[in-house]
């Protein structure tokens, strides 16, 4: 595209991202501080995420953006948009063919591989946000892997539920040493991301941070010994095409209480319908 | 008297700006004693709790720990996640105001649990048994587990941040006016509360009061600031029936006989 530079941002700039996502790399799950530019779209709606992409994008990728699972929501298309655009890449919503992913709420049901790489858009890095207001004293819990309180959250949770209720953003360690957020992606996500053979990078461009899991790497969830991690899912079999074991979404269809659960990854619903599976809405109609 | 001390202070000074808030104080407490700090306010008593507790660093001076396997450690040139895990293990620190310690936000189970878990305790039914036997030893009603701190009374408070600290069975409790703050029948209470708990684990503890009756019902000795100075120690009941220093003599005798 004329008077950009290949996928928008300056040279400079992506050199500064690459640095920081290098250092990432290299200290898994550890947040990167870099300074993340103004972008011609909303901070919430993936800036740092779009950055991230941007700085690793080469003309022969091809780019999927999904956006809650979806390759079709506003998000995910203004994006794929946008780096057609300014990058001209080839871009794609099937997951096996795409070699960069940016993602918003989801990992796709498919397992990645190792010559892919999965970009997640994160709105608050830092895991302690909500139990500890002190940046400073964030960082040093870090620095000392002094990660009790998080159990403490976990704890109130038990107390006052009976079970630990973060059903989404739920807090993972990396490598046995970094507490990290994965960005609010689903519980029901979390164990996909332990031993990944895809490198994973992570943007979070209001607060300025990023970074990263290595392919291969231990994610563990936090829990605890009498009440271990237990991701979460409707307890239905997608209405579209019969999967029991994908990320179900919620859909009301009517105004009588009917409803309609369906995969919420659009890519491996449609390609399980077209290798012959069908839910029973398909059914019935 | 020939067992090691646990933590000595030796030469110990510190000025701020001006001020001298510390000059030349030695302090040596041994393992399951209570020292007393006494003193009007700005005598340097708090200050004295902070140099040897590490949360501030002197000027001149160094304050010595000894660890359970007997290894001495210079509190001060102590690596901060060493002084940390101290201060969250075999160390415990009580403040005046139970709000500067607890978290506000946190259930007292959640509280009380946090030491635990801070130590890697990851067993939920354990770490709550363990929390409702503290309460109890407080004397919480055990059905207050899930409450925030907020709905409790100052001398609840005061007891949940015992709690809190206890929980690890620390060798050495810093208290900062513990009973400060406090009405009358509440302090008492809490005061026996303390001797008892203290007593029966075996705690050293190193007490900060401008309080001579609280000093006389806790402390096995006492120390007497005056101007960043210890002026006097010995024993309590030495100290206070028979002061030398003319500080002593004027502090216990303008204490009120009841």
């Amino acid at each position: 595209m004329k008077g950009y530079n290949f996928a928008y941002l300056d040279e400079q700039t992506k050199r500064m991202i690459r640095r920081g996502l290098l250092k990432a790399v290299a200290i898994p799950g550890h947040q990167v501080p870099f300074g993340s530019r103004e972008m011609p779209l909303p901070y919430g709606w993936g800036t740092g995420g779009i950055q991230v992409t941007a700085s690793i994008l080469g003309a022969s990728d091809v780019l999927k953006v999904i956006d809650q699972g979806a390759d079709d929501t506003t998000n995910a298309v203004s994006i794929r948009r946008f780096f057609a655009r300014t990058a001209g890449v080839a871009t794609t919503t099937a997951t096996a063919e795409a070699t960069v992913i940016q993602t918003r709420h989801r990992i796709p049901e498919k397992q990645l591989r190792e010559d892919q790489i999965i970009v997640y858009q994160v709105p608050q890095p830092e895991p302690l946000f909500r139990l500890e207001p002190s940046r400073i004293e964030t960082k040093r819990m870090h620095g000392l892997a002094d990660y009790g309180l998080m159990h403490v959250k976990l704890y109130e949770d038990i107390a006052r539920f009976g079970q630990i209720s973060i059903s989404y953003d739920y807090p993972v360690m990396v490598n046995e040493r970094y507490l990290m957020s994965p960005s609010p992606i689903p519980a029901f996500d979390n164990p996909k991301m332990d031993m990944m053979p895809a490198l994973q990078l992570f943007g979070a461009g209001r607060e300025k941070r990023i970074y990263a899991i290595p392919p291969w790497t231990r994610v563990r969830s936090l829990d605890f010994d009498d009440h271990p991690f237990r991701p979460i899912n409707a307890a239905h079999p997608c209405g579209l095409c019969g999967a029991t074991d994908a990320y179900l979404d919620e859909i009301v269809t009517d105004n009588h209480g009917g409803r309609l659960f369906v995969c919420s990854d659009t890519d491996h619903c449609a390609e399980r319908r077209a290798a012959g599976h069908a839910g029973l809405q398909e059914a019935a109609e | 008297m020939n067992d090691p001390t646990l933590l000595s202070g030796r030469g110990l000074g510190l000025r701020f700006g001006g001020i001298t808030a510390l000059a030349e104080v030695d302090v040596d407490l041994w393992p399951g004693e209570i020292l007393a700090i006494v003193g009007e306010s700005g005598s340097g008593k708090t200050t004295l709790l902070n140099v040897l507790s590490g949360r501030i660093v002197p000027d001149s001076g160094v304050v010595w720990y000894r660890d359970p396997a007997g290894q001495l450690h210079d509190v001060h040139v102590m690596p901060a996640p060493a002084l940390r895990t101290l201060h969250r293990s075999d160390w415990g620190f009580v403040h005046q105001d139970p709000r500067q310690n607890l978290r506000m936000s946190v259930s007292a189970g959640g509280n009380v649990g946090e030491r635990l878990m801070a130590q890697g305790a990851r067993h939920y039914g354990d770490i709550r048994s363990a929390a409702l036997d503290w309460l109890a030893q407080v004397e919480i009603d055990a059905d207050r587990i899930d409450d925030l701190p907020r709905t409790f009374s100052g001398g609840m408070l005061q007891r949940l941040q015992i709690a809190r600290t206890l929980v690890t069975h620390p060798r050495l409790v810093f208290m900062d006016e513990p009973t400060g703050g406090l009405d009358v029948s509440v302090q008492a209470r809490l005061l026996d509360l303390i001797r008892s708990l203290v007593t029966r684990l075996g705690i050293a503890v190193v007490l900060v009061t401008h309080d001579i009756a609280v000093a006389r019902l806790l402390a096995h000795r006492i120390a007497v600031m005056q101007r960043g100075r210890i002026v006097e120690t010995g024993l309590t009941d030495q100290v206070l029936d028979d002061p030398r220093h003319p500080y002593t003599q004027l502090l216990v005798s303008s204490v009120l006989s009841a």
